[in-house]
């Protein structure tokens, strides 16, 4: 029953031609942010990331352990459900490939990864191989802020960006999928972009 | 401060529960505290609203629209007591 | 009233525009005119949803600054520095034009005439807007129910609502007092800083009169205030809040 507002355009919205922009997406050159809690504020002492394989056995980083491991530096597009695509973002970090080199990951074939906050996505294992994905801690060559998931967060630019986990502190294994947050609050358990899987059953 | 409270849901909530419930009370399955819908913590710059409990954080309600329907997952809330009248 | 708010469903209605104020460089009020309207009660708000051409929509909250009146809603807008809607409201919407919205919402940051405690207001910036439809209320009914208004402002011409405020504090059982944050006009004699707990405990009546708080403005301001009134001995459920988000003030 929505009839138009005359003269109301909304945020400036520009549907690129080319093939950059997914289906249902719009072309922002701000960096939204989105949380569904207060940003914690966690210092570089007391950061750690830990990596629990399926056995339950666990092995950590500090961040000075963590800082040390081979850097990668990427350009990608990121694409938020929430319809914002941002094109052409630089990030710098670790590789899941470097992170998990020498991991026994035994049967495992999902990631849960957690966070400071409670938050919590899963992510298929074979989408983080492939240098797909990394733990990144630099944004546009600049250390990543707190409202942008520093000191570090998940990357995995492919999928809608709430599968990037902001805050990330332990890659859980696991032989069985086990929806995160947004998934079982109703969006899709992959979150594939150009194929629009934005709500579980699309 | 980017969060508002149970007010600014008081549209969506009336969606889903068919009436006003901002004034209705919640008890919250974390910590047991008691409160109007009306103060808990909201957070909407997110894929759905996510409604915390203003004493101790744990997510009391998530309400998740989609294009023909709304999913309101309310697994923080132990009860909701609805005032008739 | 609220038998039937339990029975009402929430419809979105087309409205259109019939009058249109600058408050302030920075504010302005839009009274809209609503067939099928069901009344309202002092400190609700509507949900606005505009459409563009592409379909595409943006829906925002916004308290509603007088107490009932027909089919009437008028709602007091300020400017968020590029933001989505409220600059949109203030620029482009002119008589004439409509809108659609659902409301009345809200049952729980209200308040009613009907001779019940003392009362305190407390809004920052545009946080002012419900307030002054309980006090518009308590004055239009003949409400003898005591209430102070307190209004942070960040100057003397941000102050929304200022000449009538200024013939509001000759009622009796009301007081109106002003803060200004940002500035100090020569010969002003009220406060001129942010609200803290001395200018509280000098404004507020003791926690015994049984007195009802209601805070209002942006999400800083409002957990601010109402952490002080608790501070001040009243009890957490009595300070009744609501928060506009980031915004202003
Ligand atoms: C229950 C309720 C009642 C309300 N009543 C009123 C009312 O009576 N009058 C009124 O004017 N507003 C009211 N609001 C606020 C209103 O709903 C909008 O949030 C406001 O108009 C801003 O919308 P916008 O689209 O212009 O800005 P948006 O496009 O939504 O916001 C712009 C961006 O700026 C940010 N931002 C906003 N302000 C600041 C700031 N000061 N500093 C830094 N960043 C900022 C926002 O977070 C956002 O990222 C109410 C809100 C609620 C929840
Ligand atoms: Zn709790």
């Amino acid at each position: 029953m929505s009839f138009i507002t005359r003269g109301f355009e909304g945020r400036r919205r520009s549907r690129e031609p080319s093939g950059r922009i997914p289906p249902g997406q719009y072309a922002t050159l701000d960096f939204p942010v989105l949380s569904a809690g207060p940003t914690p504020r966690i210092s570089r002492e007391e950061w750690r990331l830990t990596l629990a394989d399926t056995t339950g056995a666990e092995r950590s980083w500090s961040w000075e352990e963590f800082t040390a491991l081979p850097v990668t530096d990427i350009t990608v597009d990121i694409h938020c459900v929430t319809k914002w695509t941002k094109l052409d973002t630089t990030w710098g970090g670790v590789t899941l490939e470097d992170l998990l080199a020498g991991v026994e990951l035994g049967e495992a074939t999902v990631v849960l990864a957690h966070s400071y906050d409670g938050y919590t996505t899963n992510v298929p294992l074979a989408d983080l191989s492939g240098g797909r994905a990394m733990v990144a801690h630099t944004y546009a060559g600049e250390p990543l802020e707190p409202e942008h998931g520093g000191p570090a967060r998940l990357l995995v630019p492919h999928l809608y960006f709430w599968k990037s986990a902001k805050w990330v502190n332990r890659l859980e294994m696991l032989t069985h999928d086990r929806p995160g947050f947004w998934e079982s609050y109703g969006y899709h358990n992959y979150g594939d972009p150009w194929r629009e899987q934005r709500y579980s059953g699309d | 401060m980017r969060h508002v409270d149970g007010n600014a849901m008081g549209g969506l909530l009336w969606e889903v529960f068919g009436a006003e419930m901002t004034h209705q009370l919640g008890c919250c399955a974390g910590c047991g505290a008691v409160n109007p819908l009306a103060t808990l913590t909201v957070y909407r710059d997110a894929p759905g609203e996510v409604a915390r409990c203003p004493a101790c954080g744990t997510v009391s309600i998530v309400v998740v629209r989609m294009p023909h329907a709304i999913r309101v997952t309310i697994e923080g809330v132990r009860w909701l007591q609805i005032h008739t009248g | 009233m609220a038998g039937a708010e339990i029975q009402r469903r929430l419809n979105w209605l087309v409205a259109v525009v019939v009058g249109v104020v600058e408050e302030t460089p920075s504010v302005r009020s839009l009274t809209l005119s609503c067939p099928g309207w069901p009344g309202h009660r002092p400190g609700q708000h509507i949900d606005l949803r505009l459409t563009a051409p592409d379909g595409y929509q943006a829906q925002r909250s916004y308290s509603i600054a007088t107490p009932s009146e027909g089919e009437l809603v008028t709602i007091t807008v300020e400017r968020i520095f590029e933001g989505e809607v409220s600059p949109f409201l203030l620029d482009v919407v002119a008589p004439g034009d409509r809108l659609e919205l659902r409301g009345p919402i809200g049952g729980y940051f209200v308040w009613d005439p009907g001779e019940g405690p003392p009362v305190f207001l407390a809004g920052g910036g545009s946080g002012v807007v419900p307030l002054m439809a309980m006090l518009r209320a308590r004055i239009s009914s003949g409400d003898g129910t005591p209430m102070h208004l307190l209004v942070s402002a960040r100057s003397r011409d941000d102050i929304v609502y200022r000449e009538e405020l200024e013939t509001l504090s000759h009622h009796d059982g009301v007081v109106v007092t002003l803060t200004l944050t940002r500035s100090r006009p020569e010969g002003w004699t009220g406060y001129d800083r942010r609200v803290d707990g001395a200018m509280l405990r000098d404004l507020v009546m003791s926690p015994d009169s049984g007195l009802v708080s209601y805070v209002c403005g942006p999400t800083g301001f409002t957990e601010s205030v109402a952490g002080l009134l608790v501070a001040l001995g009243h009890p957490p459920h009595r300070v009744l809040t609501e928060r506009f988000g980031p915004t202003g003030g």
